[in-house]
């Protein structure tokens, strides 16, 4: 799941309802407790305590066998050790660098491409978005399983519209470890940009059309229009869609397990974690400081994101 | 909430455009846009080509080839030889509960904040919020181990626990996506008048009646928009069962993907049909519910 009221910061009016909470019944109480008790504590339960215990087992060498009380503290050595020790670690990093300057420099910027094209009174302008918007409804995890068609050496589309059928010439996309990040990444845009259009159109329509029509006026042309005045105008919108691009490309993790279980070139920082934490390994407290470096990376965008969320109604 | 429509429909107002050229311009941007949107289309079609086409045909002409034969035949394959009812069926019972959780915690917690004002209104959203965005592996293995604590009577989970229960996969599904049906739920209710509720409290209507019989009808559009998205959402959530899950056979079907690629879906035909198969559910919702859909995407967008 991805934040996506990306149009709303841009357009919001807000009359907030608020009254002071008086003269309720015993059961009135007992029912506002409960409604809001019951979610609150299996949200405490099952999201933020897991966050703390990750951030606790960060600092120990427990490796998930025996008591949790047995539980020897090691100071920072699991964070030293990634850092130093892990051959995988610094290539995870860079391929989460590159997830995320693919996505912020072409995916994403195709989306809103896709969508200025889109908001210009286009005749079959359904089919277009229909065709666009299509891979958004797909798991990345079919996206990865689907597009082995695309991808595969000997028989797959790719390779065989390129020419490269004869053995020993075919491109093993997937397989090569120096060019599979790139390949899964052309798929995971394939919905990227779908996604964004989406996001953008929203905010174009609701953008206030006498704004274009007098920089039409004034004699700008259309990509100075939307360079000096709706794009500046759309701000919020585009910080909301630069911190969903973000956190989206942090998230990644399905279409790489997919393919190869997050291996060989598809190291990520969060299939390292699952690599470390998972039934052969075990190592709890190594794969929790993983956790907890990519918690404190994602806390970035999630944090801008709230701030420009939440901070009109914090006044 | 007209977002959808809006979005999907023709522009409506006619820009003034002016520019060396504007016919040619329109036509470039017509051909690319058309370019573009079969380029989009490729992996899908391609995948529909290659599971139309028997295996016999594909072995002697090459999966590059024009078709000599049609056939369903893939599609039967996969579906009974990859036990894909079986997986459906996991999908529905871990995807329809975990979706009407979701909507209903959200709806209470977002009655809850946008109806009475107290201190912590903000701070819990903000809290529910968050959680939603955070990576599902930084939560992992604690989760593991706390699911595996927790007992469950054998009548209602074959492990004794809740690792490896349906139940365990729903809760967290339901939990971790009502943080944003909460956001979205609670700015759809401060659209609501307050004097609604004001008229039935002098009325006498307790909380509750407020919430179920005033507020909930009135958030119907919203709350279809949502159930369109966590349904999709839920539907394609591939890591819960995943890790939570050590029985391949309890998996729903995008998460038993991992384990049925390789073993049962052996050539490109068998896993393009299986890939159709898998992407109709979602893919209907698409095409039926497309302005809910979107509209859920965009939702607050229309709300000034």
């Amino acid at each position: 799941m991805t934040v996506t009221t990306a149009a709303e910061s841009a357009t919001a009016e807000r009359t907030p309802p608020r009254r002071k909470l008086r003269r309720f019944s015993g059961r009135d109480v007992l029912v506002l407790v409960l409604m809001v008790g019951l979610p609150l504590v299996l949200d405490v339960l099952l999201i933020w305590l897991p966050v703390v215990l990750s951030t606790i087992f960060s600092f120990t060498g427990w490796n998930g066998i025996g008591s949790i009380f047995d539980i020897e503290f090691i100071g920072g050595k699991n964070y030293h050790n990634i850092a130093t020790l892990d051959p995988y670690f610094w290539p995870a990093v860079e391929h989460n660098l590159i997830w995320i300057g693919v996505f912020v420099v072409l995916a994403t910027p195709f989306g809103i491409l896709l969508a200025v094209m889109l908001d210009r009174n286009i005749k079959g302008t359904r089919f277009y978005q229909s065709a666009f918007f299509m891979p958004v409804v797909l798991s990345l995890a079919l996206i990865g399983f689907m597009w082995q068609l695309i991808y595969a050496p000997d028989d797959g589309f790719l390779n065989n519209v390129l020419g490269l059928t004869k053995p020993g010439e075919a491109i093993n996309w997937l397989g090569n470890p120096s060019i599979n990040l790139y390949a899964i990444l052309v798929a995971a845009s394939w919905r990227q940009a779908g996604y964004i259009m989406i996001l953008y159109l929203a905010g174009l329509k609701s953008f206030d059309p006498a704004l274009r029509e007098a920089a039409a006026l004034d004699g700008a042309g259309e990509i100075a229009t939307f360079r000096y005045v709706v794009f500046p105008a759309m701000k919020p919108i585009n910080i909301v869609i630069l911190v969903v691009t973000l956190i989206e490309s942090l998230r990644a993790f399905d279409i790489a397990y997919i393919t190869n279980g997050g291996r060989n070139g598809l190291e990520l920082l969060s299939t390292l974690i699952t690599t470390n934490i998972g039934s052969e390994a075990s190592r709890i407290g190594y794969g929790s400081a993983l956790a907890v470096i990519l918690l404190v990376i994602s806390l970035v965008p999630i944090c801008t994101y709230l701030f420009q969320t939440f901070r009109r109604e914090a006044r | 909430m007209t977002t959808g429509a809006e979005v999907l429909g023709p522009s409506r107002e006619l820009g003034v455009r002016r520019g060396a050229g504007p016919r040619t311009k329109r036509v470039a941007l017509y051909v690319f846009l058309t370019v573009t949107a079969l380029l989009w289309l490729v992996p899908i079609l391609y995948a529909l080509y290659t599971a139309l086409r028997p295996i016999s045909d594909t072995n002697q002409h090459g999966y590059f080839s024009l078709a000599h034969q049609l056939s369903l035949t893939n599609f039967e394959t996969a579906w009974s030889g990859g036990d894909l009812p079986h997986f459906f069926l996991n999908t529905i019972i871990i995807t329809v509960p975990a979706m009407f959780v979701a909507l209903l915690f959200a709806s209470f917690v977002a009655f809850a904040v946008t109806r009475y004002s107290w201190r912590f209104n903000i701070s819990l959203l903000i809290l529910f919020t968050a959680g939603n965005l955070l990576p599902q592996q930084v939560l992992i293995a604690p989760l593991f181990h706390i699911y595996n604590s927790i007992p469950l009577p054998y009548f209602l989970s074959s492990s004794g626990r809740l690792y490896d229960s349906y139940w365990g996969v729903i809760i967290i599904n339901a939990i971790f996506q009502m943080g944003f049906c909460t956001f979205i739920l609670s700015n759809y209710m401060k659209t609501i008048p307050n004097d609604l509720t004001e008229a039935a409290l002098v009325d006498g209507a307790s909380v509750w009646k407020q919430y179920w019989m005033i507020i909930l009808p009135l958030c119907r559009p919203a709350l279809a928009a949502l159930a369109t998205l966590e349904f999709t959402w839920i539907y394609n959530d591939f890591f819960w069962a995943l890790f939570l899950m050590s029985s391949g056979d309890k998996r729903p079907i995008t998460s038993a993907l991992q384990n049925l690629q390789g073993s049962m879906f052996t050539n490109n035909n068998l896993i393009a049909a299986a890939s159709l198969l898998v992407a109709v559910p979602t893919l209907v919702v698409f095409f039926v519910l497309q302005r809910q859909f979107v509209g859920g995407l965009t939702l607050g967008a229309s709300k000034n």
